[in-house]
């Protein structure tokens, strides 16, 4: 299939970009990496009358050391960010995680910020952002706000941004020297989207304190049962008690099941992955 | 037969050589001319609505806004088309009582299966053409669909086609000998199965596409097509489209794979051919990537129930097995959807020497994209069955796999002989192969290894398959039950004024290094270096007439009368070598280029000056010499109707047991595909073949809905097996060259295909043992892997 025909404009600043986002008379769309936009445009399963480049705007780019945390503009590439020092120093999840995403040539265009505003439930950085703790700005033309991940990913392809709104960047916490992280997903081939996934981060593993846990590819969003952390607070966790405490947090939410596993299955997978990164974090 | 002195072992001899492809490098320079390439003047681009329903009655189609959009030359429905192509029926009459209603390109008053034609957009652009798509109208009334092979046969079942009483296209039994008889023995073990084979396809890089051209003035049509049958398609395209066959060109150029997707009537492509014939110009149709998964032929999705008896000392006593298959809406034309169940009841066991079978094959209808012939037809799922019934009686009666195989397999000093199934057999080398398959492997290490690692919870498994694939076709396939398809191919042989070679051929090059093997049997046979050889193939216009490359039959075939028409060029140059330098044609040779003493290879004139002489200053020859400097060949297989090869390849997997994932380690082909032309060419063959199958095994299947929805037609959802998960492929050959012919060549592309699936799901199984669990379903997912187990 060919792309319908669509109106293209690339502004030069966020300015004029938040302007043309604004219009609510016709459906206006941010072109970011293209990487998920421009596939589901030649499939003609999104038809937007106008795109709105964001390539131009710099003041979506950088990755900026802050005191207490890294401030990554939304138009930042995941290749760009497998590269940089600052991450790679102080937010070592996203190294890990990284080179799970797609592929190189998808990584070169992929951005952080597209990943994010898309939602994709199977994706890799809605859960990483929820298990750091990040906060993601908003931008329209009524100004800017600040959004917890935790409170952005609201379900499929659905988030907490209103209508013409951008992401302009995301700040993650700076990991400390105790803090623990952990990653594993099951692909069938490499760079596919993960049949299940986990993030993992902890500020202390023993005794256990800040536990966060996001599953992904399970659920029609990123799975959150950090809520579960709670019930083992200060204490001398095992894997074993984390699983279990898991489990027991998934059980009462339905998984989604997809072409390819059940929700039997992703419940199944959710306790293999989590195991695995907990062994991985403990090696 | 009779030939020359054996030319293949001349040290200077390019067949046997891995000599470079030549037209790699062209190809890797973005410089091949595939039909998406072509511009031409007043080219206008189609593009179709295609029916949203599995099974529904179309009770309007409105043109009227979509033919005033921006850009469009024309809007065609079903009926629009009536008078312009002649309805297409997809039987073969030796396929006896197949059935299949007659067939137009696009959809009249029924739609049968999601993806099919509906109607058609001929606009500006591509993009324009969809535009109007959108505009049409169509009003459709959903019918129950009957989707399911298992219940599409029950007496409630919606039936597809009126004029039938139900879904049944063809049944066709097997008996040979007395299975019951066999399985009734005291002293006999019987292990039975049920193995399912999912729905996939070929997924060719290159998509389906053509450009049709007419040209009204002298009632001529030219089709640039991506396929592998140029004369195939002139026969049907004239017969359908009412045209003398001569006025009907077929132009193949490069070709982005084919795997038996390309060779069929699609409607899409018919519809565009007779759009081009009413317009009056161009028309071009480039299915993408959606389209080509919802309308290009499925494959496989058998269900087949089986069962092995076998004695103390595991001889087989007999075997039986009952294949089900749902084949789409259709039998495809011209080669019918028949042949694969018909392959399956054909092959399966071919291998061994089995006295007692019975199979039953069961064909319906149903809702869904036509099935046909794809890479490997049938082999996958007969190999598959016999070869799991095999292991499975084999661990029944505690025998080695291997020994298992040792004792039933066809004596390498049978032949020729003939299977239970009436299948002759000539040439073959089981035994030698599964011998040299167990010494590459290492087959003892690799079970020392296993048992180690089972103890530390890792669960690797060792799985073989012992494999016949159906070669070089005769008549037999396809021309005796009517259809316009050539088993015969021809070689045209020239020799120009500067000593260099054309050669034009009938056999088709879709990026398997045809053009390349045909140059080495001209260089090799002929006398000239490997660079002043020019080889023409897929043009109706240019070569001579023949079947075109399918069925693992261009090298056999057209390779042949190549290497039939080089020999009969080289006699005749040397006669006029002869007349030039006064000496007796006996005495003389072609070597490098010039013609040469045969005694001692020294140089007496070289090709150019002959090539000068008889084209140029022919004064100079003797009134009475009619020098004629090119030849033609044809050649077809006559004494068998197919020629069959063997091989045995193994694979070596590990099971995640906890994610249900499968690894395959290594995988191990030994091959026999009589004399090996390029061995690299060959080898990537076999690979490549053994990837589609594991593709098979593991990865890939059209997933529909129930009510005939196809879920996965995108290359983010259909898994096509991917580099970084393949394993290292060996591959090994014996060489028995078939009696056959003078080149002594069988065929080698399917291979892989037909037998990896095989290989795998044994080796999973073996993986599985100590759990007590087992598969035989197709791909071995995940999620099935872990039901087996009884995790989920
Ligand atoms: C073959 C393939 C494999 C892939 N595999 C994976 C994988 O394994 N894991 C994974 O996570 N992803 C995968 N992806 C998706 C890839 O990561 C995407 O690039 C990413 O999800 C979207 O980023 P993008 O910059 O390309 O966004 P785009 O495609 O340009 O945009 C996506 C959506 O986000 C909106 N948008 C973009 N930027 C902003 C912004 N700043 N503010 C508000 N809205 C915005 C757009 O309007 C659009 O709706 C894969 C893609 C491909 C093609």
């Amino acid at each position: 299939m060919k792309v319908a025909d669509f109106h293209y404009e690339r502004p030069d600043s966020l300015a004029k970009a938040l302007v043309l986002l604004s219009r609510d008379d016709a459906d206006v769309q941010a072109l970011a990496g293209g990487q998920s936009l421009m596939p589901m445009m030649n499939f003609r399963l999104a038809q937007p009358d106008t795109l709105v480049d964001l390539n131009a705007l710099e003041e979506l780019r950088g990755i900026r050391e802050a005191a207490n945390h890294i401030e990554i503009g939304a138009m930042t590439r995941y290749a760009m960010l497998e590269a940089s020092d600052l991450v790679r120093k102080h937010i070592p999840l996203f190294s890990i995680a990284l080179p799970h995403i797609a592929h190189s040539a998808i990584r070169n265009r992929g951005t952080i910020g597209g990943s994010a505003a898309l939602a994709d439930p199977a994706a890799e950085m809605p859960a990483l952002l929820i298990a750091l703790n990040a906060t993601i700005t908003a931008v329209s033309t009524s100004g800017e706000r600040k959004i917890a991940a935790k409170d952005f990913f609201l379900g499929l392809y659905e988030t907490a941004l209103d209508e013409g709104e951008l992401i302009k960047s995301i700040s993650v916490p700076k990991a400390l020297i105790e803090n623990r992280f952990g990653f594993y997903e099951l692909t069938r081939r490499h760079g596919d989207y993960a049949m299940a996934g986990v993030a993992i981060a902890a500020q202390h593993m023993a005794p256990l304190t800040g536990l966060r846990i996001v599953f992904f590819g399970v659920s029609d969003r990123p799975l959150d049962v950090t809520a579960i952390a709670e019930t083992l607070e200060g204490q001398s966790a095992t894997d074993t008690d984390i699983v279990e405490a898991a489990c027991r947090a998934i059980g009462n939410q339905s998984l989604h099941g997809d072409l390819n596993a059940d929700a039997a299955t992703k419940t199944h997978l959710a306790q293999v992955v989590l195991r695995r990164a907990l062994r991985g974090m403990n090696a | 037969m009779t030939g020359p002195i054996n030319p293949f072992d001349k040290p200077n001899s390019y067949i046997g050589r891995s000599v470079e492809r030549a037209d790699a490098k062209r190809l890797t320079q973005g410089r091949g001319q595939y039909v998406d390439d072509l511009q031409l003047p007043r080219m206008v681009h189609a593009a179709f609505v295609r029916s949203p329903f599995a099974h529904a009655e179309i009770l309007s189609i409105d043109k009227q806004v979509a033919e005033k959009a921006p850009g469009v030359v024309a809007v065609f429905a079903g009926a629009d088309l009536t008078d312009h192509v002649t309805p297409y029926v997809g039987i073969l009459t030796h396929l006896q009582g197949l059935r299949s209603p007659p067939q137009m390109p696009l959809a009249i008053d029924r739609a049968r299966w999601q993806g099919e034609p509906v109607a058609m957009v001929v606009a500006q652009s591509r993009a324009l053409a969809e535009d109007a798509c959108d505009l049409i109208e169509i009003d459709y009334k959903p019918i129950d669909a009957a989707c399911d092979v298992e219940s599409a046969l029950a007496p409630d079942a919606v039936v597809i086609h009126d004029e039938y009483q139900n879904n049944l296209a063809w049944e066709r039994v097997v008996d040979a000998g007395d299975v019951d008889g066999a399985f009734a023995r005291a002293d006999v073990t019987v292990v039975e199965r049920t193995f399912t084979f999912a729905r996939h396809t070929g997924v060719t890089l290159e998509t389906r596409a053509s450009v049709v051209e007419f040209n009204p003035s002298d009632e001529t049509l030219i089709w640039h097509y991506s396929g592998q049958a140029p004369h195939m398609m002139q026969a049907i395209v004239a017969k359908h489209l009412g045209m003398q066959e001569e006025n009907v060109r077929i132009i193949a150029r490069d070709v982005g794979g084919s795997f038996g997707i390309k060779i069929h009537t699609y409607g899409d492509e018919f519809a565009t051919a007779a759009a081009a014939k009413i317009l009056g110009r161009p028309v071009k149709f480039v299915a993408d990537r959606n389209e080509s998964f919802s309308t290009d032929i499925h494959a496989r999705d058998h269900r087949v129930t089986g069962r092995i008896g076998v004695d103390k000392d595991g001889s087989i006593v007999g075997l039986e097995i009952d294949d089900l298959t749902g084949i789409g809406p259709y039998s495809m034309y011209p080669r019918s959807s028949g042949i694969e169940c018909n392959q399956i009841l054909n092959l399966t066991g071919a291998p061994y020497a089995i006295d007692n079978y019975r199979a039953r094959g069961t064909i319906v209808f149903q809702n869904k994209n036509m099935m046909c012939q794809y890479r490997a037809v049938g082999h996958p799922v007969a190999m598959a069955v016999a070869d799991g019934l095999l292991e499975g009686a084999a661990h029944e009666i505690g025998m080695d796999v291997v020994d298992i195989r040792r004792k039933n397999l066809l004596r390498d000093d049978v032949y020729p002989t003939s299977s239970a199934a009436g299948m002759k057999f000539d040439d073959l080398s089981h035994q030698k192969a599964l011998e040299k398959l167990v010494e590459l492997m290492d087959y003892n290490g690799l079970r020392r290894d296993q048992k180690e690692a089972r103890e530390n919870g890792i669960y690797r498994g060792i799985g073989f398959v012992s494999m016949v694939e159906v070669t070089n076709p005769s008549p037999m396939f396809y021309g005796v039950g009517g259809a316009s398809i050539s088993a015969q191919d021809g070689a045209s042989v020239r020799l120009d004024a500067t000593g260099a070679l054309h050669v034009s051929v009938s056999i088709t090059e879709q990026g398997q290094g045809t053009n390349t093997i045909i140059a080495q049997i001209a260089a090799g046979i002929f006398g000239v270096d490997l660079d002043r050889v020019k080889v023409t193939t897929g043009d109706t216009a240019t070569t001579p007439y023949g079947g075109g490359t399918w069925a693992s039959r261009g090298a056999g075939i057209g390779g042949e009368a190549v290497l039939l028409a080089s020999n009969a060029l080289k006699e005749q140059v040397l006669d006029v070598a002869a007349v030039i330098l006064q000496a007796s044609p006996e005495t003389l040779d072609i070597k490098d280029g010039a013609i040469v003493d045969l005694a001692d290879e020294n140089e007496r004139m070289p090709l150019s000056d002959l090539g000068k002489i008889v084209y140029y200053r022919g004064n100079e020859l003797p009134s009475d010499l009619a020098p004629e400097l090119i030849a033609t060949r044809h050649y077809r297989v006559t004494d068998f109707p197919f020629v069959f090869t063997n091989g045995a390849m193994a694979a070596h997997v590990e099971v995640d047991i906890e994610t249900g994932f499968v690894k395959v380690l290594d995988f191990w082909a030994v091959e026999d595909c009589g004399r090996v032309i390029n061995p690299k060419l060959v080898d990537e063959q076999i690979r490549g073949g053994v990837v589609q199958g594991i593709g098979g095994a593991l990865y890939e299947e059209c997933l529909y809905s129930d009510d005939g929805q196809l879920l996965n037609a995108s290359m983010a959802d259909y898994l096509v097996p991917m580099a970084a998960e393949m394993p290292d492929i060996q591959v090994a050959h014996i060489e028995t060259p078939t009696k056959t012919s003078v080149l002594g060549a069988k065929g080698a592309g399917e291979a892989g295909t037909g037998g990896a699936p095989a290989a795998v799901m044994n080796a999973v199984n073996d993986a599985l043992r100590p759990m007590q669990a087992s598969i035989y379903q197709m791909p071995m997912t995940p999620q099935r892997v872990l039901k087996a187990l009884g995790t989920v």
